[in-house]
């Protein structure tokens, strides 16, 4: 049996993780509860963030808790393009046109990322954050911690935005009931470029931070985003507090399946607790399913 | 009446010209090709049963594949029944399989449903690469036997594989063919048109859905065991990833959903330029075929969501007066 310790060391790994996946969550949701859309290239707009930030390191010199700002504003304008470029155009296409649109633009950007910057697995050496603390026998890593910190902090922003303000007052009525919404005089269109593009922030500030820890290559969002798909589900349709508290969760369920039963299977775990949610709860846990 | 005399003329000579193709092309590269063509087609066309005619969208075919080209090589290495049986019996599993999946997952709707194939293929895909008993990450090397039909093996040409798969393409084409034009290939349609109206007329949904998942998943198997018996070697990563469901949809979207000839055209178009920019670009695993792929798609998405087929409708229909 394992100690406690180790136990111990696991369950806060998997929540700094969690948090991680957590803000990658939101941003899905927050575009699927929009326009019921989802963005199959969630991943590698993720990717994206995180070569921002290793680009902004390697040829620039800034350091990623520096460049986050510019990772959330780049990522911020390719949200809004990709909504002018691709999803306006299938907003009333057929649902396997919406599904492939985005898919085909996340296997575009993966592989042009790929051509670009060869499948190399880079890394940023020396970022400002570094080193772990300690507690007991527990250590946890600087850049990890930090990490969770500032999703927790952006999420917290993010709900003010949404439920304090009139903008994003807007964006849950535009979500709710598009036409009522325009009716009263709010611009869809705006609404929806603004949703996309604050999906894509989330998904360069939480670029910015992994690249401080994680290693940065063409292929690594597709994991991040098929948990962002679970965490939806988990969560709830609509549901962003619910997406958020659903990606710590299935943090926390992957590291410890990892460390319980097989880690070659950890990521089986996490599908198989999609099936669940959506065979015996399909509404999430606060979902408006 | 003359229209239908051409269409006779032009599918008459389109057979020759495939029945004649290897003796013309004598090398191994336009005759790998063509099977490839054939190969890809015939998963086109496959999908295009549950994907085109039923409307419900599986990104996760692979495991299908997968299945059939794992079960008959076990077979044949386990208990060297020959790779034709096998077939039927991959067939037989992937049906089966296709029942488990299919029970469960039907209920759910769009994005829900096809995000669960999603997942079954990458569950599949990982408990593949850690089966020891099945070769785990190491995948299997099959066993060189005699060059027989039998066998399903050939050493010094390329010609028998070709006009199997053929015989499988042609197959596929005409169980295709005959649920466009039959009764099961209208329910489907409707389920896809319109899922409650189908089921308030009486369509018994579940039955017909689990219909086209079966035929597809048994079609798709089958073109899974002839792979094995044409590379030689399969693995989780050549057999069962999500890169191949992708494919497969794209080539019956690019062509046409729903329709008989379209995931022809789609596998007639994508895999020469997937061949050709893999030669031109160079190998080194830059994946610019797949750079192509995903633009072709997004443009496909956009533009013209039924294919080349809805295109050439859409000119057919400028030119009536």
């Amino acid at each position: 049996m394992y100690s406690s310790e180790i136990i111990l060391q696991t369950i806060i790994s998997g929540l700094l993780m969690g948090c991680i996946y957590a803000l990658v969550a939101v941003g899905l949701c927050l575009i699927w509860g929009l326009m019921e859309i989802v963005n199959f290239a969630h991943g590698e707009m993720l990717m994206l963030g995180m070569f921002t930030a290793f680009w902004m390191f390697t040829l620039y010199h800034i350091d990623p808790m520096l460049s986050l700002p510019l990772c959330l504003v780049i990522l911020f304008l390719i949200g809004v393009a990709t909504y002018f470029i691709v999803i306006k155009k299938i907003l009333k296409a057929p649902f396997l046109a919406q599904i492939l649109a985005t898919f085909g633009l996340g296997i575009f950007l993966r592989y042009l990322a790929q051509f670009m910057w060869t499948p190399d697995y880079r890394m940023i050496k020396n970022p400002a954050l570094a080193g772990r603390l300690g507690f007991g026998g527990i250590f946890v890593g600087i850049p990890e911690l930090t990490a969770s910190l500032i999703t927790i902090l952006s999420f917290v922003l993010l709900y003010w935005f949404i439920n304090k303000t009139e903008v994003g007052t807007a964006l849950l009525a535009t979500s709710e009931d598009r036409e009522a919404a325009s009716l009263m005089g709010i611009n869809s269109d705006k609404m929806f470029a603004l949703g996309w593009g604050i999906g894509a922030a989330c998904l360069g500030v939480a670029g910015a931070l992994m690249s401080n820890f994680y290693y940065i290559f063409p292929e690594v969002g597709f994991p991040f985003a098929l948990i962002a798909y679970v965490a939806v589900a988990l969560g709830g349709f609509g549901s962003i507090p619910g997406s958020f508290v659903a990606g710590i969760i299935i943090g926390l369920v992957e590291f410890l399946s990892g460390l319980f039963i097989v880690p070659a299977f950890k990521y089986t775990f996490v599908f198989i607790i999609y099936l669940l949610v959506v065979f015996i709860r399909p509404q999430g846990l606060w979902g408006r399913y | 009446m003359g229209g239908n005399k051409n269409k006779w003329l032009l599918l008459a000579s389109g057979i020759f010209i495939l029945i004649i193709y290897p003796l013309i092309f004598t090398l191994p590269f336009p005759r790998h090709l063509m099977i490839m063509i054939f190969l890809y087609a015939s998963l086109g066309l496959a999908w295009n049963m549950i994907g085109g005619y039923a409307g419900q969208i599986s990104l996760g075919h692979a495991i299908y594949f997968g299945t059939g080209a794992y079960t008959s090589t076990i077979l044949l290495m386990k208990l060297g029944v020959s790779p034709w049986a096998g077939m039927l019996v991959g067939g037989l599993f992937s049906i089966a399989l296709a029942f488990i999946i299919g029970y469960p997952c039907f209920k759910l709707a769009g994005h829900y449903f096809a995000i669960a194939t999603i997942a079954i293929g990458e569950i599949a895909q990982h408990w593949m690469l850690n089966w020891d008993w099945a070769g785990a990450a190491i995948g299997l090397t099959l066993p060189i036997l005699p060059e027989s039909l039998i066998n399903l093996e050939f050493h010094t040409t390329k010609v028998p594989y070709y006009y199997i798969a053929f015989g499988i393409f042609t197959l596929t084409i005409l169980a295709t063919y005959g649920i466009d034009r039959s009764k099961l290939g209208y329910y489907f349609k409707a389920i896809k048109g319109d899922l409650e109206a189908a089921r308030s007329l009486g369509i018994n949904v579940a039955r017909y859905k689990f219909y086209a998942l079966a035929l597809s998943a048994f079609f798709t198997s089958i073109c899974g065991s002839f792979y094995a018996q044409y590379v030689l070697f399969i693995d989780p990563d050549s057999v069962f990833p999500l890169m191949l469901s992708i494919i497969v949809c794209l080539i019956a979207t690019l062509g046409g959903v729903g329709t008989v000839w379209g995931p022809v055209i789609g596998a007639f178009i994508l895999i020469p330029i997937s061949e050709f920019t893999r030669i031109q670009f160079g190998g080194g695993g830059k994946g610019t075929d797949l750079i192509i792929y995903g633009f072709l798609i997004m443009v496909i998405s956009i533009y013209q969501p039924f294919g080349v087929i809805g295109l050439a409708r859409l000119f057919r229909k400028k030119e009536a007066p």
